[in-house]
């Protein structure tokens, strides 16, 4: 298994390391050390069996029933696990065209998955079809920026959603790429794309100021980066705040490791994509300490 | 002392207050193989689904002598011009029944085979890895202006899409040197109908001279259903590159 760990260390713990005051430490309890886990996936286009052993690329590579496994040795270390999907869960293999997603959303519903986001893939059936699979998920698709007031997902898609985990609430919302050009017209029909950026500004300011959440999180699959105007998570991240992880998908871009952009307010922001076909998965681990420490530890380095 | 007794009081505050706050945050990415043990819930309950698939993908339609693969020739391959020869010979017949008309020529994109065929059965697994995607067939009504863009888009891409109906040659510098349609050069005052994919007309693949067609019809027929129709209609498929598309040789120029 590859483990390229990122590590980005806040003021708090580069305090206590180079100060030397132990007693602070002494102030914070264990237990007041929380951590929540995501997982995430994107593009995974119906590879629901493992690449064949004599693939070219991806030999034994990726298969839903391996990462249950991995979700579920993930979840027995930490309860505080959710999962989710940017988008692009259809389309790829012959059980999206016998099935038409049924398949799909059954067994991401099995595997535990918290909520997916909408993407161009999940119309190739049309609209309504997206709305007829969603019978067969336990799961939120969340979409901020598609209107869809006179189309069949009315109602059936959220805007955001909040999830309670431990004492923690996790805010969630989607963005979704430019469907015209992309996406031919009658499969997408009446669904209206509305700018990514001004949609997250008001998502994060319900969430983070009016909810208190304690992480905001994006389902992104506007795409990782563009050399041109056109909207990506890099752009996405730089224009907003309070944002704290962008899960991204559309490009299939694998990244070595998860990318740490500085938002509109100077603060980090956490960008991750696991390539495509489920041949990863992005592992985020937020830790939480006694916020009253944290601010006793810089307060004390000022006055050292 | 000024310090302690700051951390005194913020101890008493805190003690109170059970506010957590982020501190960090760390990430990686899990490679999902085969030292991962598959769970036996989800094998078992993707089985029936597979097999099902399996079952009807490995029905033999068909027959091929010749493996096919896209960049086996330059301009114009067998598996282009099996696809494109297949969309006029099972579409025309649909789209005559809609419109009178008949389809003068073919033009789909490179990129969209998505597979080659190895030499041997063929099977509905084949028109599944030609053709993965939901993509349906459709006619696009171009003036003669459009049907020139259309041959200097080909000029420009070096052949290789698959086209029917169409020959072009180009001569030794790359230019165009000949184009008829149905064996006859362009005329200005007719109506070409052109079929191709609902993607390609809306200009995908930058063929914008399809965003200009008068009318474009939809012929409600999947480009795999076209392949798999074709492929029960023949008991063996042996079609090579041609003539369709060519470019001079240095020395003719002479």
């Amino acid at each position: 298994m590859k483990r390229s760990d990122f590590i980005k260390t806040g003021v708090a713990a580069t305090a206590l390391s180079t100060s030397g005051l132990s007693l602070l430490s002494s102030f914070s309890k264990p237990d007041q050390q929380k951590r929540i886990t995501i997982l995430h996936s994107n593009d995974v286009h119906s590879h629901i069996d493992p690449f064949p052993a004599d693939h070219s690329k991806y030999p034994n590579l990726g298969g839903a029933a391996r990462r249950m496994n991995y979700i579920n040795k993930v979840k027995a270390q930490n309860p505080n696990t959710l999962i989710f999907d940017a988008g692009d869960a259809f389309q790829g293999t012959p059980y999206f065209n016998f099935y038409g997603g049924e398949l799909e959303y059954k067994v991401m519903s099995k595997l535990g998955y918290h909520a997916s986001t909408i993407g161009n893939h999940e119309f190739d059936n049309g609209i309504d079809n997206i709305a007829a699979q969603l019978e067969h998920a336990d799961f939120d698709l969340i979409s901020s920026n598609y209107d869809l007031k006179n189309t069949s997902l009315d109602g059936l898609v959220k805007k955001h959603q909040i999830y309670d985990v431990g004492q923690f609430k996790v805010g969630v919302f989607g963005v979704g790429i430019e469907l015209e050009g992309l996406v031919s017209k009658d499969l997408y029909k009446e669904a209206k794309y509305l700018d990514p950026i001004e949609i997250a500004k008001d998502e994060v300011k319900y969430l983070k100021e009016e909810q208190k959440c304690d992480l905001v999180i994006c389902l992104s699959h506007i795409g990782y980066k563009y050399n041109s105007d056109k909207i990506d998570d890099i752009k996405l991240a730089k224009a907003t705040k309070d944002i704290d992880l962008i899960i991204g998908g559309h490009t299939h871009t694998f990244l070595e490791e998860p990318q740490v952009f500085k938002n509109s307010a100077g603060k980090d922001v956490m960008v991750n994509q696991v390539g495509w076909a489920g041949l990863q998965l992005g592992q985020i681990e937020f830790y939480f300490d006694d916020a009253n420490n944290v601010q006793a530890v810089e307060s004390s380095i000022a006055h050292i | 002392m000024r310090i302690l007794i700051f951390l005194l009081g913020i101890s008493l505050f805190s003690c109170q207050s059970p506010d957590l706050k982020k501190v960090k945050t760390t990430g990686k990415q899990v490679e999902i193989n085969k030292q991962i043990e598959s769970d036996q819930e989800i094998e078992d309950f993707v089985k029936p689904y597979r097999d099902k698939i399996a079952d009807e993908l490995n029905t033999v339609y068909s027959y091929t002598p010749n493996s096919m693969y896209k960049n086996d020739s330059p301009y114009n391959s067998a598996i282009a011009n099996m696809m494109a020869d297949a969309v006029i010979e099972l579409g025309s017949p649909v789209y005559e029944k809609r419109t009178n008309n008949q389809i003068d020529a073919v033009l789909l994109n490179f990129g969209g085979i998505r597979s080659g065929i190895d030499k041997g059965d063929i099977t509905m697994r084949t028109a599944y890895n030609i053709m993965p995607f939901e993509n349906e067939i459709v006619v696009a009504e171009l003036s003669a202006k459009e049907m020139k863009e259309l041959a200097d888009y080909l000029v420009k891409s070096k052949g290789k899409h698959p086209i029917s109906g169409l020959k072009i040659q180009l001569n030794a510098d790359g230019k165009l040197a000949s184009y008829e349609v149905q064996g006859d050069k362009i005329n200005d005052d007719e109506t070409y109908h052109v079929a191709t994919s609902d993607y390609l007309v809306t200009g995908g693949d930058h063929m914008n001279f399809f965003k200009k067609a008068k009318n474009v019809t939809v012929l409600d027929y999947k480009l795999r259903s076209l392949l798999v129709d074709y492929f029960k209609s023949k008991d063996t498929i042996d079609i090579s590159s041609d003539d369709r598309f060519t470019q001079k040789n240095k020395h003719e120029k002479k």
